[in-house]
């Protein structure tokens, strides 16, 4: 069944409106005024844009404090996590206090969607979003990043590891509080 | 005696045509740079930069757009007719440079100063229509087809009351010569027919805007609805050529607004100035006006099809029509001049 629709409200204009030239002249001040306003863009290569920790750029491999090498346990959940399929490992043994480590870690920089499932289900905060988004190659090849090109030290990606903290930490508490209120039921 | 005046004969002509290279490679050095100065305009109005890289200010960056052009491949649709294809662009550029001829640059400098002056420049106008039409025709695309109708019906709505509004001025000049009609503005700015004439000023330029398919009043080519209108068709240097009648439509429209209702060539207040002072004057006006063509362009929405038909129609031919009975009745009262 078709409902009514509310009845369209016409605004009476004055004279001076209908006369239409006396608006375009208000327009046409105000887009005067615009000219003399501060301009948005950015000179890009000299100027860059400084991303917010919120920003996903390239995914890198977090450096150890101790700078010897990444923390990364190649557990592969960011490999499996991965949409488009475009991380790859190799695990290995190592004598460091996190038994494993990855001997080979590559992205395929043409495959990554920068969706940042990798960071969100890393259970030792070892793969991030940088702020980095200026990316080009000149080959395929050049595209997929092995693990030295990816090792990042924290102190980089320090903001945005503060962000993903507070981020899981706002969803699992999320999560309780649901989990809560369906035992309550 | 003879030979005597086929050398002046001579003289006069080689005078004249090299008066008419300089002013065609003036218009297009100001195409140029009103391509330039409207992107940096429009840019500037949304709070943009525009153009900066190619050269100082990016002032090249139209000469980087033409290059491009020119190096790309010059394609005609295999359904669309060839020769009139080719033709449409040529005829648009033809009466976009030919207007000027008559315009009054200083006090005695115009390439062909006639009687019929204004008369001359209604034709040519009008002429420039064909260029739109046949490219939407010759195209064989519906797209085209529809912006090559609209500007036909938009020209045909329009040309009344600009021709109504250009009747009002000759009555106050007493004359069609576009120099008479300079002259009988005088020095002093309040006598120039923008305020002796407001209405018949507002009509032309509204009228002038519609005959240079700019925003407002650019439906042959609307971009959302009609793909680029009659030259959707046109690559390469064909449509760098639409693209080059357009603008030099544009400083054309400027130069006969300025002519008409701007006073031309006077100097405020100094009726004896040298010709390059008149010059310099002419330039400046004529500068104001494109700003004013590009300013309205980035404020002004489009108007609808029905819309554009009310304005013209029902206000604009009236308003000329009753503009020209007062400026009539006023000269026949205050016996003119």
């Amino acid at each position: 069944m078709q409902t009514k629709n509310p009845p369209i409200k016409r605004i009476k204009l004055s004279f001076l409106e209908r006369l239409y030239l006396p608006e375009i002249f208000k327009g046409m001040a105000y887009t005067f005024a615009q000219m003399f306003k501060p301009k948005f863009t950015m000179s890009y290569p000299e100027v860059k844009w400084k991303p917010k920790p919120v920003f996903r750029g390239r995914p890198v491999l977090v450096e150890r404090a101790d700078k010897t090498g990444e923390r990364c346990v190649a557990c592969g959940l960011c490999a499996r996590v991965c949409p488009p399929l475009a991380i790859s490992m190799q695990a290995n043994e190592t004598e460091l206090p996190q038994e494993r480590h990855p001997i080979t870690f590559e992205i395929n920089m043409l495959r990554c969607i920068y969706c940042g499932y990798c960071e969100e289900v890393c259970p030792e905060e070892a793969i991030v979003m940088s702020d980095e988004y200026d990316i080009t190659y000149h080959t395929r090849q050049k595209a997929i990043m092995d693990k030295q090109q990816l090792l990042v030290p924290m102190e980089k990606v320090q903001a945005r590891l503060d962000f993903l903290r507070e981020y899981k930490n706002a969803v699992r508490n999320a999560a309780e509080q649901a989990v809560g209120e369906d035992a309550k039921k | 005696m003879q030979y005597l005046a086929v050398f002046f004969l001579a003289m006069e002509l080689a005078h004249r045509v090299a008066l008419g290279v300089v002013m065609i490679t003036v218009i297009i050095l100001s195409v140029v740079l009103t391509v330039w100065s409207e992107r940096r305009v429009a840019a500037f109005i949304q709070h943009r930069v525009g153009p900066n890289r190619v050269g100082p200010f990016g002032l090249l960056q139209p000469f980087a757009d033409v290059m491009k052009l020119l190096f790309k491949e010059d394609v005609v649709p295999s359904s669309a007719n060839r020769f009139y294809h080719v033709l449409a662009p040529m005829i648009s550029l033809f009466a976009a440079m030919t207007t000027v001829a008559v315009v009054p640059f200083a006090n005695g400098i115009a390439i062909a100063d006639v009687n019929v002056g204004m008369l001359y420049i209604l034709a040519i106008t009008s002429l420039g229509v064909y260029g739109l039409t046949i490219a939407g025709w010759a195209s064989n695309n519906k797209y085209s087809l529809l912006g090559g109708l609209r500007s036909s019906a938009q020209m045909i709505s329009y040309e009344l009351a600009m021709g109504l509004s250009v009747v009002s001025v000759i009555v106050l000049a007493d004359s069609l010569n576009m120099t008479n009609i300079v002259e009988s503005q005088t020095a002093n700015p309040l006598y120039w027919n923008c305020f002796r004439n407001f209405l018949g000023f507002v009509c032309f330029t509204v009228a002038a805007f519609a005959e240079c398919n700019r925003a407002p009043f650019d439906l042959p080519e609307a971009e959302q609805e009609l793909v680029g209108g009659y030259n959707t068709e046109f690559g390469a240097m064909k449509f760098a050529m639409f693209f080059l009648a357009e603008y030099a439509n544009m400083i054309v429209a400027s130069m006969v607004i300025v002519t008409l209702f701007l006073g031309g060539y006077q100097v405020p207040f100094w009726s004896e100035a040298p010709w390059f002072v008149q010059v310099g004057a002419f330039a400046a006006k004529t500068v104001l006006m494109i700003f004013v063509f590009i300013w309205v362009r980035w404020s002004v929405p489009r108007f609808k099809y029905s819309q554009l038909m009310n304005l013209g129609w029902k206000s604009l031919l009236p308003l000329a029509l009753l503009n020209l009975l007062l400026v009539a009745a006023g000269v026949l009262l205050l016996g003119g001049k």
